[in-house]
């Protein structure tokens, strides 16, 4: 495993979510590709701002919910028709139109389950320990405040520009996060 | 937003108080939970819930002792109690998730300030649902023969009954709901993990929260997961109580085997639901002062929603009537009949009275706006509902097609101590919800201020 580096990124305090946002847009244009952004509530446009598009959960949740579909479908098929055919009022074993109340139910079931695991996951959460909660004020995160930060492991970070850079957007203060 | 729109939203009254900041928001929500302390009112509320709660164990204990025959449900009235409070609760969660899932979809923000109670709500209602089922099997300990599993008998449930539907669709609403509300937790539990000074309590909500950061990212996603869960959830709520409706319209007897069933049953549920929204909202924004989050325009809206669920219930049991006239056959029509002349026409009339023509008064601004008097109506309107559960599942058995058949019901004391121990329980969990997580989604409230607003 490669040495860490003691300095997880550099890491700018905002009062707004438009200076935050701005500041993103900024700093993304400059070249920083490996940024985050944190904020105490959901900001539309900031996840683009920092370069973010890719976002796989719907993916997820479709294959979830067809799994759950199919599954619930064939299990029933599979119980009703082929493992334990019951006479039930001569119904047809493979009566279809009763199993489609519990299909739609497991799809809704396996997409959902499917669309909060794979949230987490992607999200790579819960995770117990992260270097920018090493950063005292970070705690306003959740508050009132919004911060910006430039990995360390930016192919054009080097500490004493990114600092000055930071310091340009007019931020509340500026702060380095150990990792 | 147009013009024209933006000016009409502006005479209405606000969704929260003017002069909040993201920081006044936090605290007061927040406060409730870390630093107010508990009131001797919130001590005896809790402490007569949880006596309720235990009566309601000693019951169920009693039951298991005994079997069902403490109850009383007999031949021809098999279904008595547990089934009438099963559809009631079921009913009162179904306005959470209508109020965090499909307003969510509609784009009415000021859900906001009252889905996470709402969803509380949902989650502990259906909890209180889910006993009855279970313990009127008569042989609760083989409840789980419900649930396909493998089995040394090597046989499998029967899925062309209503009655398995029914389990696979409240066992569903149950886990999306509880997944729907813990996920909104989770930024909330950020913030009390960052606000608290206790060790203990920073390590619990620490946990709880998965480490949350409010990174860009996620919260991209976390989006996207909440609209795609909403959107799942919306037509599984549909469902539910269709499912439930459909437990009495596949059968035969006359007064269950109609068509209108299932959208009479979602709009009750909504109207029954709403109501105990508004009778749990109206007590907790007077006690803990949060009339700036939950203000005027929530009462409102919520007394809307009840009036137009209402006018649906009310056209249901008008073409439940017709039917029975129209359709011209002798047993639906008698029992229209023996709902307005025979030994429970009391009932019936109450009925009538408590969910169409009192909450009328909802017309009146004056009323809607009052929250003494929505708090009145809205308890009117949950007998209402919970006696037309009865008539339906009573009054339809105790008259079917053999007059040598006919009976009485008469619920015992057992019955009784089993429901009320319910109502109980539920208060008991949302009296330790209020004291434990924050009852009003922090994180969507700040969204609603003018500040969150961001220009590209």
């Amino acid at each position: 495993m490669a040495k860490r580096d003691p300095i997880y990124g550099i890491m700018a305090e905002f009062d707004s979510a438009q200076a935050l946002v701005d500041a993103a847009h900024k700093t993304h244009e400059a070249g920083y590709k490996k940024i985050d952004a944190y904020s105490p509530f959901p900001i539309e446009g900031l996840a683009e701002a920092i370069g973010f598009h890719r976002d796989e959960v719907p993916l997820v949740v479709l294959i979830g919910g067809l799994v759950g579909g199919c599954t619930g479908y064939l299990m029933q098929y599979w119980m009703a028709a082929v493992d334990y055919p019951l006479n039930i009022g001569g119904k047809p074993y493979h009566s279809w139109p009763a199993f489609i109340v519990i299909t739609f139910e497991m799809t809704i079931l396996f997409a959902g389950i499917s669309a909060v695991l794979g949230m987490l996951a992607l999200n790579g959460l819960p995770m117990p320990y992260h270097p920018v909660f090493n950063v005292p004020r970070f705690s306003s995160a959740s508050k009132d405040r919004f911060f910006l930060i430039v990995f360390s492991s930016d192919k054009r970070y080097e500490p004493v520009q990114v600092r000055k850079f930071l310091e340009a957007l007019n931020p509340r203060s500026v702060s380095e996060v150990p990792s | 937003m147009p013009e024209e729109y933006k000016s009409a939203a502006i005479e209405r009254a606000p969704v929260i108080e003017p002069g909040h900041t993201f920081g006044t928001v936090t605290e007061k929500i927040s406060a409730i939970v870390l630093t107010r302390p508990a009131s001797n009112g919130w001590f005896v509320g809790f402490g007569l819930c949880f006596m309720l709660t235990m009566m309601m164990l000693y019951a169920i204990g009693y039951l298991f002792l005994k079997g069902i025959g403490i109850w009383g449900v007999t031949i021809p009235i098999g279904w008595g109690f547990a089934i009438v409070n099963f559809v009631w609760w079921i009913g009162i969660g179904h306005a959470g998730t209508l109020i965090s899932a499909i307003l969510l979809l509609l784009r009415q923000s000021w859900r906001n300030s009252i889905n996470r109670f709402a969803e509380a709500m949902t989650l502990f209602a259906v909890a209180a649902a889910g006993i009855f089922p279970a313990i009127h099997v008569g042989r609760p300990w083989l409840a789980y023969w419900l649930f396909p599993y493998p089995n040394t008998m090597r046989v499998w449930p029967q899925f062309r009954s209503p009655l398995m539907w029914d389990v696979f669709a409240v066992s569903t609403y149950a886990t999306i709901s509880a997944l729907f509300w813990f996920t909104g937790l989770i930024p909330d539990f950020a913030t009390l993990r960052d606000r608290t000074d206790k060790p203990i309590l920073k390590m619990v909500y620490g946990m709880l929260s998965m480490g949350w950061r409010g990174s860009a990212r996620h919260w991209h996603r976390y989006e996207t997961m909440y609209l795609l869960l909403a959107g799942l959830a919306t037509p599984l709520v549909l469902s539910v109580h269709t499912v439930v409706s459909f437990d009495f319209a596949i059968g035969i007897v006359p007064g269950w085997h109609t068509t209108i069933f299932p959208p009479y049953f979602v709009a009750g549920a909504i109207y029954s639901g709403f109501a105990m929204v508004l009778m749990l909202a109206i007590p907790i924004r007077k006690i803990y002062g949060l009339e700036d989050f939950i203000t005027e325009r929530h009462l409102q809206n919520s007394a809307k929603v009840m009036l137009a669920t209402g006018l649906i219930v009310a056209y249901g049991y008008g073409i439940e009537a017709f039917m029975g006239w129209y359709g011209g056959d002798r047993y639906d029509a008698f029992t229209l009949w023996n709902r307005l002349h025979g030994p429970y026409a009391p009932w019936y009339l109450s009925l009538l009275a408590c969910n169409i023509f009192i909450p009328q008064v909802l017309w009146i601004r004056r009323l809607r706006t009052s929250p003494v008097a929505l708090f009145f109506i809205s308890g009117v309107i949950l007998v209402g509902m919970w006696l037309e559960r009865f008539i339906i599942v009573v009054v339809s058995l105790h008259r079917d097609f053999l007059n040598s058949s006919w009976g009485m019901y008469y619920p015992t004391r057992w019955d009784w101590m089993t429901y009320i121990g319910t109502l109980g329980m539920f208060l008991m969990l949302m009296f330790l919800f209020l004291r434990l997580l924050p009852a009003i989604s922090i994180f969507e409230m700040r969204t609603l201020l003018p500040e969150a607003e961001v220009k590209e």
